[in-house]
């Protein structure tokens, strides 16, 4: 898919949603469990006579955000009408930026296409309202009818638009996550919320017109609906129809893209200052946010590398979610720390990754136990792999399931020396041609007469330290 | 009036039948003051006050609002079609003060639709009629207010003023009406036209209820960001005259255009003022002359925007069955506005259009500060501390005799815009009758300096017997 050829810009939408109250008014921001239209007032609704009133509070993620994009904050911002018809938008016009945003000029790190570094350049962040939630149905094309939930409208939403610098759907992929990664750890972004992240794209070839693709609605989604629209542009330019430039819809479900309108079609947003806000001097805002900002992943990766000496590939690993760097700290103040960076990063993320949750669902102390274990010989490589697999899988109560019980329970217990021994003696008593075949110059025989001693002592001995005593036996007789 | 009504009713007076009788007028008035009468909310308030009478400034006083104000409970419909049947779930903020200071709310009063007009007739309920000549309009666009005021029909009314909608009414009816400094009273509540231009403002039969009414509605209310702290002290400083204040007298609001009549009034009263221990002088407002176009452009590219939302989905007109979404809401805004508002919508949408933005709105605005400061010099330290007018260039006119020709009724703002469009407060006073109509003296004072204005005006009241007139074509 890469190809070079490719070119991709993004708006994306991230919703503040760690705000308590929405952008204009005092409704609650937790609607994501309650009925359509339970989370409304006269504000947020645009009821004849209401005014908005700005949430300082929002500005202030907002400013946060900017400044970890390494935007250039504006002095004064202010906002404007974006005027359109559409029935989620009750004001019919949405409450936004567009002269003076509030950053301008960011930049963030991703891992290229190449594996190298590569800096995705940020052309503005800025505020604006969401419009409520329609739902069709059907699909968008075929619903007889369409119903509004106004519970989402008026959330503060963040535009973050980057320049075209993006190459295949993979960088936006990666671009996305590491926005996402950054939202997490301003804590000003929950984005395992529904609508918590809606994505437009901007995509061209090379020497042709660019179409926008809107609706994307999560980061995942984003991979799918470009490979899409990249494979529709190019298989459209080997028949010889030009891509004019237009707007299309990302039909999730079908997972292809349809056009709505072209160029000529566009909307006039007339776009004016909103005479009911006054401008905000945000420039005299900035320092006391600055001062309140947070280790940020590319400065924690660098920390934990100096810090616990681990491995730049693990402290990437560790750092690219806040809840997965902060579950290390707290390991790595209790066990080594290069070995709890490889058994977090290498295992119990992948483990995590495999059954689709999320570490809260593993408790730092039981890694600290297994660690332990581990580092005592208590148990054996597998055996902690056993023990971590366990506790994931088991569905009751959390406190059943400690590593010192699932080790008892299965029988990890790690065999002592003489045990081993034991076994392999036995294993080579048993193992008559495996013994015949090894001293004919046949050194792979000896991992059958291994397999024997793991099968005997059920696993709990040490394959490497097996097969050095197996070696030892042969040699000796 | 508000003080001896007050009286009254605390020497044991009786709220529900002072309100009783005043509908009962209202249903026998040729006026068509109001659109909506709140008979069983006002009647019950009027009850229990006089089982256990509070305090309050207004305690016990009926007021009647303008229909583009909101009121809880009671239908809001800015004299519009579209908006006929809309019962708002809130108060404004303006209605919790009236309510906290004891009044009680009667009615809502008749208007040009969404304001938008100079003399009532644009209101989908029918033109309100001028108490002192039933075939002549009230002034606009808070004609319900000034006739029901001028009528007896309520004590004291609530308007709102866009490009002098309170203080042309007041002129043409022969009552007081105040448009306050903008910021100076919460616009929350009222429907918006022009958000950087209007203000709600008190209709009042004389100069010192309109200064208890400020006292009751000015002051800051977080829900409105441009709304700021009142100073307060109109009342307590009304009496203080105007010996040593200097009037300006602009040389622009004179001349072509002015009804003799009218100009001789108001020389008139200058010449009262100069009585009274004042000095004035000529002043200049050199921008005058572009104001209408300023303010109309906009006015009309806000209002375009404002009134978008009205689209019958979440509340106001509905026609029988739905069609898709784009072919319903043009159909239900095509029925729902007026020929005014189309008109109005329509310019304001192609100023605001995509390479007309800088040539029509963005030049208003930049015209919009010329003319600001224009009065900032008029009434700076050294020059004049208020400013005296006429408040419209002629005495009230006949109904339907400009309603066809926009541009004459638009012309009839030149006096009241400009303030609009600078800010400053503006109170218009009875100073005479011009062949037995209401003329209307403008009295412009400095941002946030409403004690100044409400003490020239009151000076000039009590030295004056024009607001003690009542129209004879009522009763």
């Amino acid at each position: 898919m890469a190809g070079g050829d490719v070119i991709i810009g993004l708006e994306v939408h991230v919703q503040l949603n760690r705000l308590h109250s929405k952008l204009f008014c005092g409704c609650s921001t937790d609607y994501h469990a309650s009925d359509p239209n339970t989370h409304t007032c006269p504000v947020c609704l645009g009821l004849p006579g209401t005014l908005p009133v700005v949430n300082r509070r929002a500005v202030e993620y907002a400013i946060r955000v900017a400044l970890a994009l390494n935007c250039q904050i504006q002095g004064e911002t202010l906002f404007y009408r974006k005027n359109y018809y559409y029935p989620d938008l009750p004001k019919a016009f949405q409450i936004t930026q567009y002269d003076f945003p509030l950053g301008l000029g960011g930049s963030i790190l991703i891992k290229g296409e190449d594996g190298e570094e590569k800096k995705i350049r940020i052309t503005r962040v800025h505020m604006e309202e969401d419009p409520g939630r329609l739902v069709h149905a059907g699909t968008i094309d075929r619903a007889k009818y369409s119903m509004v939930d106004y519970n989402r409208c008026g959330m503060s939403l963040l535009e973050v638009v980057t320049e075209p610098d993006l190459r295949s759907p993979k960088e936006a992929r990666s671009f996305l996550d590491k926005l996402r990664n950054i939202l997490e750890y301003l804590d000003v972004f929950d984005g395992g919320l529904e609508g918590a992240m809606r994505i437009d794209s901007n995509i061209s070839l090379v020497g042709g017109e660019r179409a926008e693709v809107k609706n994307i609605s999560s980061h995942k989604g984003v991979e799918k609906a470009l490979a899409y629209e990249i494979t529709r542009q190019r298989s459209a330019r080997r028949r010889g129809v030009a891509q004019v430039q237009e707007t299309r819809h990302y039909d999730e479900l079908r997972a292809i893209t349809v056009s709505i309108r072209t160029k000529e079609e566009a909307h006039d947003y007339r776009y004016f200052p909103e005479p009911d806000l006054v401008p905000m001097r945000i420039a005299d805002w900035v320092p006391k946010v600055e001062a309140e900002l947070p280790e940020l992943p590319d400065a924690k990766r660098e920390r934990f590398v100096a810090e616990y000496g681990i491995a730049d590939d693990h402290a990437r690993s560790l750092t690219s979610e806040i809840r997965v760097a902060n579950f290390y700290e707290v390991v790595a103040k209790r066990a080594p720390p290069r070995l709890a960076a490889a058994w977090i990063a290498d295992v119990l993320k992948g483990e995590l990754n495999y059954r689709d949750i999320t570490i809260d669902k593993f408790s730092p102390d039981h890694m600290v136990e297994i660690l332990s274990m581990l580092e005592g010989g208590k148990i054996t490589e597998k055996g902690a792999v056993e023990v971590i697999r366990t506790i994931l899988d088991h569905s009751g109560d959390p406190s059943e399931v400690t590593p010192a019980r699932v080790v008892e329970a299965k029988g990890l217990v790690r065999a002592g020396d003489d045990a081993v021994k034991a076994a392999v003696r036995a294993a080579v008593e048993e193992s008559a041609q495996a013994v015949a075949d090894y001293r004919a110059g046949n050194e792979k025989a000896i991992n059958f007469i291994v397999g024997v001693v793991m099968k005997k002592t059920r696993g709990r001995a040490d394959p490497g330290e097996a097969n050095r005593l197996v070696k030892e036996t042969l040699d000796e007789i | 009036m508000i003080r001896e009504l007050q009286e009254g009713l605390f020497a044991g007076g009786s709220a529900e039948e002072m309100i009783n009788s005043l509908f009962e007028k209202i249903r026998r008035s040729r006026l068509n003051a109001y659109n909506h009468i709140a008979e069983d909310q006002a009647l019950e308030r009027a009850r229990e006050f006089d089982r256990a009478p509070w305090e309050g400034r207004l305690a016990g006083v009926p007021i009647a609002i303008k229909s583009s104000i909101s009121t809880k409970g009671i239908e809001t419909n800015c004299s519009s079609r579209i908006l006929s049947g809309y019962i708002p779930p809130y108060d404004a903020h303006v209605i919790e003060r009236l309510k906290e200071e004891g009044a009680i709310i009667i009615g809502k009063t008749n208007m040009d639709e969404f304001a938008m007009g100079t003399s009532t007739e644009t209101s989908y309920f029918g033109p309100t009629k001028n108490p002192w000549d039933l075939d002549r309009v009230p002034g606009g666009s808070s004609g319900g207010s000034a006739a029901a005021v001028a009528a007896g029909e309520a004590p004291a009314s609530l308007g709102s003023d866009t490009g002098g909608s309170i203080r042309c009414p007041a002129s043409f009816c022969g009552i007081v009406g105040l448009k306050p400094t903008y910021g100076l009273v919460s616009r929350y509540g009222l429907v918006s036209y022009a958000n950087s231009l209007e203000q709600i403002g008190p209709l009042t039969a004389n100069v010192e209820d309109a200064a208890l009414m400020m006292e009751a509605i000015s002051g800051h209310d977080p829900r409105d960001s441009t709304s700021v702290k009142s100073e307060g002290g109109y009342l307590s400083g009304l009496y203080g005259g105007v010996e040593g204040l200097t009037f300006g007298v602009p040389e622009e609001y004179f001349g072509e255009g002015v009804d003799p009549l009218v100009e001789e009034a108001v020389w008139d009263a200058i010449s009262k003022l100069e009585e009274l221990g004042a000095s004035w002088k000529m002043v200049s407002l050199p921008h005058t002359k572009y104001a209408l176009a300023a303010y109309y452009i906009i006015a009309m590219s806000v209002a375009s925007s404002n009134l978008a939302r009205f689209d019958g989905l979440r509340y106001g007109l509905r026609l029988g069955a739905d069609q898709d979404w784009h072919t319903t809401f043009s159909e239900i805004r095509a029925a729902g506005f007026g020929p005014e508002v189309k008109r109005r919508v329509l310019l304001g949408t192609y100023a605001l259009s995509a390479g007309y933005y800088g040539r029509y709105y963005l030049k208003a605005l930049k015209v919009r500060t010329l003319i600001k400061q224009d009065f900032e010099r008029a009434l700076s330290a050294g020059g004049a501390d208020l400013l005296v007018t006429p408040t419209m260039p002629v005495p009230a006119f006949k109904i339907g005799e400009r309603i066809e020709d926009p541009l004459s009724l638009y012309m009839a703002d030149v006096f009241t815009v400009p303030i609009n469009l600078a800010g400053v407060p503006a109170i218009s006073v009875p100073c005479g009758f011009a062949d037995g109509l209401p003329i209307g003296l403008q009295i412009i004072g400095r941002h946030f300096d409403e004690a100044a204005v409400l003490r020239a005006a009151e000076a000039y009241e009590d030295a004056t017997p024009y607001h003690e007139a009542v129209p004879k074509e009522v009763i």
